[in-house]
């Protein structure tokens, strides 16, 4: 570790290129993971187009199971490798020290052990697609995954391995912002977004280990056949899905949670108005992880699960609409008064609301017992589940990257490709899940390689939808990389923004700021303190 | 519009529109109130340094969680109260066994006849399926009335209808299950009653007159065959056009050498045919995995007869 | 975290060694909270089966070693009490008793361990093995394989934490003998023991879950 006295310097610039391979700053391995992250974003974009290009018109382009290897390394990629790590390790790793006035997290070098554990496990992962490839769907369901005869002992210990990375960084941002917050910085005069981490790291240490052992268990039961989910040994498959979702519900939190944390830092910028109902805010993140918990049976209605459990998820399931719909409402009534500025963090915040908004409201329909027989296992599920994901965390990190771009790397993006590639992927993102509600209700189940003649139409229409997200995402990449060298050099702060890490250099020197800064009011005070 | 054929698709139109009006009108409300705001408050026309200091209310903000409480609680009861409908099948229903196999839906009514992704139900009569799986998990889904269930390996579930519209109805697997799981469909018919009893009573008379006469001349025997190729769902993994899917390719392949797993060479006769349809692992061709399901008990042993028929017409 | 033989300072981003300290600890509680969770699937798993079959389970557990198992919960008891007696000197700057006390405590695993693998060598000799490589003959009930499946997931579990354990008191034992801790540092030594007694806490649950049935 260098002395405190080097470390004035920027944290880009300071020691070599391998001095990134050992660094212990967070910044550093935060800009790693993020890096990391977007590579396998665009992976699993690409699997996604293939996805869309098979389904333009019935008949098969690809063989059928060439087209089960590509959903499922679409949706083991996009989960495991880009979208439960992306807003917390790379995004949280880099502002949550910043925004509570510290100089690291709690566990440096576990932090650094948990980045490598991420690409250990994610090689693994990669590793099977060159070894078979693996055609079980994300969700490994038994007894299918133990008959298969792909890889899918490679990737399940790829994502035990990526899980464990996903504990140590809860555990290390619990443990910071629990102890390492600046002077006056109070749970309460904390930036929304770190208690979205907050409540997100509480899923990853209590979730995450129930996923790392499940996934364990199918290897031995490969390896083993020790049976438990086994009929053929007297096992019950059902078990695997209990244990299945009940991690990988409260992981949807994990991705959603910190994309809206976000969105509350971004709205109260871009409209200089202090946040309406900070605390309904700041605790229904809790409320929602911990009802998290609570719901995962509503994943297995049709599943022969007995009907009294049906009944209770189903009523758990409807509390989750209440925490969530005062979030929306609580946005919505920030902007109100305000002084609204649209610059592209802001579009995507507002992306965010209508399609989020549209992603929570579809999921009424699917917690309705008798409704969610039709509609489970369709393509309605495949949309809903995109609205709140891609509508949802992806709109909330293109905020997030938007806004903080300019104090991660010293440089502004222009302001108009940042627009185009909003407008694009706005518009494509519509175009192509908009008609797969439709399709979805008409009974196309999801996983088809092939389909009827009947649901031909919507389906081209969301072909050509995704071609629309590509290029806009494409666009962004471009001018994202462009700005690395050429973009405007940006202030320190650039939008006028309260919360802490607005008040070191851009890009943050390596220890993050001259002095430990002294907090004395809440970070959203913009404005005048009485009404007009 | 996907058509309504039963009650419960009936109920589920109803409860899925109240949701759906429910949702736009909030949406509309949201996304109106974000558009208004946007442009009655934009930067233009607002000083940013006097915005107002606005904490929260907290007689709004209770009141949108109470009532959306009850709106939800609403839909949950409705919710319930259909499912509860779909979950308790009255008296003495019509009873078939239903057995999901990659990648066929096998029907056993209870006279002992087989079908294969077909399925003849008498309209306005509750039906009670039950179901049970070879090897993976499958879901019967019948969009057409509303209803899906998944087909576990180990465990029996049920599913129950009264169906009200004749005709054809399609039938999909919703679980994925591999690699035809997007080809494991099957045909509900729903026929009247009195077609519903002549159907199964001809058949039972067929039976007991052992069809000794189906002794016919081997082109119809081939012909009947090809009937049966598609009926039983073998298209589903084998062509006879020589293109690869799961199974291996049967044109042209009778009276032909073939390498086995186990790199012996075998004839591709008779027996062999017979052999693989009974017990499909026995003897497998070299390149594919063991997956096809056995048809021990669904064939007789005049349709093998006529399934081979129709191989040997086969040309390469 | 950050130490060199004989002197030890504070991680540059910490304010004060009470502050590093404590956050060392609440994270080596969170990380215990997770293990419980991993335990706890295996434990879910048990509850269910031993529901569905509870005469098997008795039956099952007939065919496991009690002496083996109450020894080898002797022994983890032991190991408890001079692990927590080592913290305890180790903080008082007693190195030499630490040592000692680390040393009997990693003694006691290798015992545990030792005792284990006898059990393990009887029972693939026997052919009570995980579900579908069961070959023991005498069976009454068609589902027995899934308890041994449980029995040696479970075991297994808890063998891979002892051996982690040893290989902690082993690194702990080396640097207290170097003289790395006393009164005002002891961080490693007090989280191995906590660490420790949670892996003796869980055999205490599986001794009798597998064991000592009906």
């Amino acid at each position: 570790m260098h002395q405190a006295t080097q470390g004035h310097g920027n944290y880009l610039t300071e020691g070599g290129f391998w001095s990134w391979f050992t660094t212990l700053d967070h910044k550093r391995i935060g800009v790693m993971y993020l890096f990391t992250t977007l590579a396998f974003f665009i992976v699993g974009g690409l699997f996604a187009v293939l996805i869309r290009l098979e389904l333009f018109r019935p008949g098969n382009l690809f063989s059928p199971d060439l087209y089960n290897q590509l959903f499922t390394f679409h949706g083991a990629i996009m989960i495991f490798m880009f979208i439960i790590p992306i807003i917390p390790a790379a995004l949280g790793n880099f502002f949550l020290p910043l925004m509570i006035g510290a100089k690291d997290v709690a566990f440096p070098r576990l932090n650094l052990t948990s980045y490598y554990l991420f690409i250990g496990g994610a090689m693994l992962a990669v590793a099977a697609l060159f070894s078979g490839g693996v055609d079980t769907g994300w969700t490994f369901y038994a007894p299918y995954s133990l008959r298969s005869q792909t890889a899918v002992i490679l990737v399940t210990l790829g994502v035990f391995v990526m899980g464990f990375s996903s504990i140590l960084t809860g555990l290390n941002f619990m443990v910071t912002i629990h102890k390492l917050r600046a002077p006056g910085m109070t749970f309460h005069r904390m930036p929304l977004f770190l208690w979205a981490i907050y409540a997100t790291a509480i899923i990853q240490v209590l979730a995450t280990p129930v996923i790392g052992i499940t996934v364990l268990l199918i290897v031995m039961e490969r390896v083993l056949q020790i049976g438990f989910f086994d009929p053929k040994l007297g096992g019950d498959p059902v078990l695997f899905q209990h244990f299945f979702w009940f991690y990988s519900h409260p992981a949807v939190y994990i991705m959603i949670l910190p994309g809206m944390g976000i969105i509350s830092e971004v709205v109260t910028v871009f409209s200089r108005k202090h946040i309406f109902g900070y605390v309904a805010i700041a605790y229904s993140s809790l409320a929602i992880a911990f009802i998290s918990f609570l719901v995962w049976g509503h994943h297995m209605f049709v599943s022969g699960q007995s009907p009294l459990a049906n009944l209770l998820f189903s009523v758990l399931t409807m509390m989750v609409a209440i925490p969530t719909a005062i979030k929306i409402f609580n946005w919505t009534a920030t902007l109100y008064k305000g002084s609204i500025q649209l610059q592209t963090p802001m579009l995507y915040a507002l992306s965010f609301l209508f399609l989020f908004t549209i992603g929570g409201l579809t999921g009424l329909f699917l917690a309705t017992l008798s409704v969610d027989v039709h509609l489970h296992d369709t393509y309605f599920v495949v949309a809903h589940f995109h609205y709140v994901m891609m509508g949802g965390t992806v709109m909330g990190l293109l905020a997030g990257i938007h806004y903080w771009w300019p104090k991660m790397f010293g440089r502004m993006y222009p302001e108009l490709s940042g627009k185009i590639s909003c407008f694009l992927i706005f518009l494509g993102f519509n175009v192509t899940f908009l008609p797969q509600f439709y399709l979805g209700r008409l009974g196309m189940p999801r996983r088809y390689a092939d389909y009827d003649a009947s649901f031909t139409t919507w389906n081209m229409v969301s072909t050509i939808g995704s071609w629309f997200i590509f290029a806009g995402f494409l666009w962004m990449f471009a001018y994202l990389i462009w700005s690395l060298f050429r973009g405007e050099k940006a202030g320190d702060n650039p939008w006028g923004a309260k919360t802490l890490e607005w008040q070191t250099s851009s890009p943050p020197q390596v220890y993050n700021f001259e002095k430990i800064p002294e907090v004395k009011e809440g970070p959203y005070h913009y404005g005048v303190m009485k009404t007009e | 519009m996907l058509p309504q054929a039963s009650s419960s698709a009936h109920s589920f139109e109803i409860l899925f529109g109240v949701i759906f009006w429910f949702s736009l009108i909030s949406f509309l409300a949201v996304s109106t109130a974000i558009v208004f705001f946007v442009i009655k408050f934009h930067r233009t026309r607002r000083d940013p340094f006097k915005t107002p200091f606005i904490h929260g209310h907290t007689v709004l903000e209770t009141s949108v969680a109470v009532g959306l409480f009850v709106v939800v609680m609403i839909f949950f009861i409705w919710g319930w109260a259909d499912y509860k409908k779909i979950l308790n099948a009255p008296q003495d229903p019509l009873e078939i066994n239903v057995i999901g196999k990659q990648w066929l839906w096998e029907m056993e009514y209870s006279n002992g006849r087989k079908l294969i992704n077909e399925m003849v139900v008498p309209k306005d009569e509750p039906v009670k399926l039950l179901f049970s799986s070879a090897d993976v998990i499958h879901s019967f889904f019948i969009p057409n009335f509303r209803l899906k269930q998944d087909v576990v390996p180990g465990l029996y579930t049920t599913l129950w209808f009264q169906a009200s519209l004749l005709g054809e109805h399609p039938v999909l697997c919703a679980e994925y299950c591999g690699s035809a799981h997007s080809k494991m469909l099957a045909t509900l018919k729903v026929v009247s009653k009195e077609d519903y009893d002549t159907w199964q009573k001809q058949w039972e008379k067929a039976k007991t007159q052992k069809v000794e006469e189906a002794q016919e001349d081997a082109a119809s025997m081939a012909e009947q065959g090809k009937g049966l190729f598609t009926q039983k769902g073998c298209t589903a993994c084998h062509t006879v056009t020589g293109q690869k899917l799961i199974g291996p390719p049967l044109n042209g392949i009778f009276g032909k050498e073939v390498e086995l797993q186990d790199g012996s060479k075998h004839f591709r006769d008779e027996n062999y045919i017979r052999e693989s349809l009974m017990t499909p692992g026995a003897k497998m061709v070299k390149g594919f995995a063991p997956l096809m399901p056995t048809f021990q008990g669904t064939l007789s042993d005049s349709e093998v007869n006529a399934v081979i028929a129709y191989l040997k017409s086969l040309k390469e | 975290m950050n130490t060199q033989a004989g002197s030890h300072s504070v991680p540059h981003h910490f304010e004060t060694a009470q502050q590093a300290f404590e956050s060392a600890k609440l994270g080596m509680w969170l990380f215990l909270v997770t293990e419980i969770l991993l335990f706890g699937v295996l434990f879910c798993i048990y509850i269910m089966y031993r529901g569905l079959y509870p005469e098997m389970f008795h039956e099952a557990s007939l065919h496991l070693n009690r002496v083996m198992g109450a020894t080898n919960t002797a022994v983890l008891l032991i190991s408890s009490f001079t692990m927590a007696m080592a913290v305890h000197r180790a903080k008082h700057d007693d190195r030499v008793t630490a040592v000692r006390m680390l040393a009997i405590t990693f003694f006691c695993g290798v015992i545990f361990m030792t005792i284990k693998y006898f059990e393990y060598t009887h029972k693939i000799h026997e052919g009570l093995l995980p579900a579908g490589m069961f070959s023991y003959d005498h069976v009454t009930h068609v589902k027995m394989p899934l308890f041994f499946s449980l029995y040696f997931m479970m075991t297994g579990l808890h063998g891979i934490h002892v051996l982690v354990g040893m290989g902690l008191i082993l690194w702990v034992m080396v640097r207290c003998q170097r003289g790395a801790f006393g009164h005002a540092y002891s961080t490693p030594v007090e989280l191995t023991g906590i660490y420790w007694h949670l892996v003796d806490l869980i055999w205490i649950y599986l001794f009798p879950l597998l064991y000592l049935i009906g």
